[in-house]
């Protein structure tokens, strides 16, 4: 169960280059244990952040002012493909995104984001370009407004756009569900499919105990 | 196909094209298993069907002889996915026994991939069982928990994609090539939003192994769903499976797998034509899939590309790569050559590779590795003699598990060496920090071994 979103008005960060992976938005020797969460945070983007000595590396975007403070990202296409590691989108909340603008993402990610209370949103590739160009031109000081209930995305000088996304996950984070405890709720529908399914299709159920 | 499969799995409509969808299979692996387990718990919740969750360790164990070199996490993961999978009563393959492997190299294997089959797992490659003609695709650690929970997962159904393989394919060239050729050509988020279903001749012909190897590479073309109709062959490769249904059992269900076939007016969202006779082996020269060319191609050459997006891209992986613009391809010298993953780890990918290597040599200063998909597929190949045949040849032979795929365990290409992979990522650091990766049939990465450099199987074939 996540932090309920509604209206966020922040400093936005463009990455633009297409195909970020999730292997780049957060390596996996990062995810390997069961105690990772709450650590994550300094290690998205480690690739990119960080020279190979371990310090920052000053060209990347997210190690300069006011970018360090971003808490939405403006993406090139296909962000977040590759694994289905929900440890990239832990990583991304955990250093305080909260909302990411971008033409396409990865379909895993893009579900995963969801479940952790982070907006992605898809729109238009012009209007990607054009707000990573109105980032630039402010060089980071507009702020993005993005508005869930009202379905808008607000630029940096004041340009509104409009924004489509699936009714029920826009519920989901406007109210911050938890999924399990509402299907849950439908155990009864769950249960009444599986004994019918036991008819249609016994071979699914039956399953041999021992290799 | 997809909209047969997708409505004999509706729970409940949710609205707007989502549903609840029953979970015929969870596959859980060491690298997730426990931690959804443990998540449940926590919930005070249990495993809503146990019977149909099945776990193997895979990521995180080390692939040396013994397992030695499993780092502290990794066994720490593992006795852990033990202690869980046992206390919820989860049938566990256990390093050592059939039936231990990676995810989905066991799940067709023991007949637990089924067609028609709805599976999940928390790894992005589980498109792999739809080989099959399963609808199989990977979930997050949230979606992990919720199917164990209430064995149901909230899906939105995609768009369909048909991508039609035609022609005969050329001397050596494979499915691994089919489907770099197919990303190479529609690009890496080509799928995104589809689930995609192979068809063509070329796919009627093609063993079900290399199905599930084109299957698998789906997520690589954005797609969560890759499927390919079941037909003879499938029933033939499933028949007599541990897990596969037997008697009058078996005649039920082969009866209802026949009925899932698109319907020949069928329709779909968008659609593919591949001529297959066009494509020779290919091999990834950047830091995506979609960065492909034939072996017999050139390296590209930003100067030439006029879009600015796609010319930084270029330069980005040219520059990550270490490669000079415009440079044939083939002989590119390498430093590593791994034989393995979820794409190439099967008993017909380690013949392929084995066909190329027989009574020759790896080359010096090259370090080549040959890791079985499974146990079950270790036992095969060891009956056949080719893990005498690699070792002779100077390949070492290592135990089933994941192993430089994913470099989860240590087992990596150190920073700035040169790979041959028969995996399904060249991402940047994908097998290790700094790492470059070039991927490739198991042929193409057999010969590759032996020429020391990226090389031309067909100049190799006997």
């Amino acid at each position: 169960m996540s932090k309920p979103f509604n209206k966020l008005t922040a400093i936005a960060a463009p990455i633009m280059r297409g195909n970020i992976d999730t292997d780049v938005i957060i390596r996996i020797e990062r995810l390997v244990g069961n105690s990772v969460r709450g650590t994550l945070g300094k290690w998205a983007f480690g690739a990119l952040r960080y020279l190979p000595d371990g310090s920052e590396n000053p060209e990347f975007i997210l190690n300069r002012e006011p970018y360090r403070r971003a808490e939405i990202l403006v993406t090139g296409p296909n962000f977040g493909c590759g694994s289905s590691r929900e440890g990239a989108v832990w990583s991304l909340q955990e250093m305080g995104i909260r909302a990411i603008i971008g033409s396409g993402f990865g379909d895993i990610f893009f579900a995963n984001c969801f479940q952790n209370g982070i907006l992605p949103i898809v729109v238009d590739k012009e209007i990607v370009d054009g707000l990573a160009a109105e980032i630039e031109i402010t060089q980071g000081a507009g702020r993005i407004g993005i508005d869930l209930e009202g379905q808008t995305i607000t630029s940096p000088t004041g340009k509104k756009h409009s924004f489509e996304i699936d009714p029920r996950r826009r519920e989901g984070l406007l109210r911050g569900l938890d999924e399990v405890a509402l299907t849950l709720q439908r155990d009864d529908e769950i249960r009444a499919f599986q004994a019918s399914d036991r008819e249609a299709r016994p071979w699914i159920h039956f399953t041999r105990k021992s290799a | 196909m997809l909209a047969k499969i997708w409505d004999q799995h509706v729970i409940a409509r949710l609205g707007d094209d989502t549903d609840l969808l029953h979970v015929d299979r969870h596959l859980l692996h060491d690298l997730g298993g426990s931690r959804g387990l443990l998540d449940l718990k926590s919930r005070g919740l249990s495993v809503h069907n146990a019977e149909l969750t099945f776990a193997t360790p895979d990521h995180a164990i080390s692939t040396a002889r013994g397992r030695a070199g499993t780092i502290k996490i990794g066994q720490e993961l593992l006795a852990a996915l033990r202690v869980e999978t046992s206390a919820s009563g989860i049938q566990m393959f256990d390093i050592d026994e059939p039936g231990q492997g990676i995810v989905h190299v066991i799940g067709p294997e023991l007949g637990l991939s089924l067609p028609g089959c709805l599976i999940v797992c928390g790894d992005s490659h589980t498109c792999t069982h739809g080989g099959l003609g399963a609808l199989a695709f990977g979930i997050g650690s949230s979606e992990l928990t919720h199917v164990l929970a209430t064995q149901a997962l909230i899906q939105r159904r995609p768009k369909t994609m048909r991508v039609r393989f035609e022609g005969k394919l050329s001397l050596g060239v494979t499915a691994k090539d089919l489907i770099l050729a197919l990303i190479g050509q529609v690009g890496a988020a080509g799928g995104t939003g589809y689930a995609v279903e192979y068809a063509g001749n070329a796919m009627c012909e093609m063993p079900v192994e290399g199905r599930l190897t084109i299957c698998n590479l789906s997520i690589e073309l954005g797609a969560k769903m890759g499927m390919v109709a079941p037909d003879e062959k499938t029933f033939e490769y499933l028949r007599g499976r541990l897990y596969a249904p037997q008697g009058e059992m078996w005649g039920r269900a082969v009866k209802a797998w026949r009925e899932l076939p698109s319907d020949p007016d069928a329709g779909f969202d968008k659609e593919v034509v591949i001529d297959v006779t066009k494509i020779v082996p290919q091999v990834t020269w950047g830091i995506s899939p979609e960065h492909v060319i034939g072996v017999d191609g050139r390296i590209p050459d930003p100067e030439g590309i006029d879009d600015p997006a796609r010319r930084a891209a270029v330069e980005t992986a040219l520059d990550y790569m270490g490669l000079k613009p415009g440079a044939a391809i083939a002989g590119t010298p390498v430093d590593w050559v791994f034989i393995g993953s979820c794409t190439n780890s099967r008993l017909s990918d380690l013949r392929a590779a084995a066909e190329v290597a027989r009574g020759r040599k790896v080359a010096a200063g090259v370090r080549a590795w040959i890791v079985p998909g499974s146990e079950t597929v270790k036992r095969d190949a060891v009956a056949e003699g080719l893990d005498k045949l690699f070792t002779d040849a100077g390949f070492e032979w290592r135990e089933p598990g994941c192993s430089m795929c994913l470099a989860a365990n240590g087992e990596t290409v150190a920073p700035g060496l040169r790979s041959v992979s028969t995996s399904n990522r060249n991402f940047v650091g994908r097998q290790g920090p700094r790492a470059r990766t070039h991927l490739a049939s198991p042929a193409m990465a057999a010969a590759a071994a032996i020429a020391g450099a990226i090389a031309d199987v067909r100049t190799m074939e006997r």
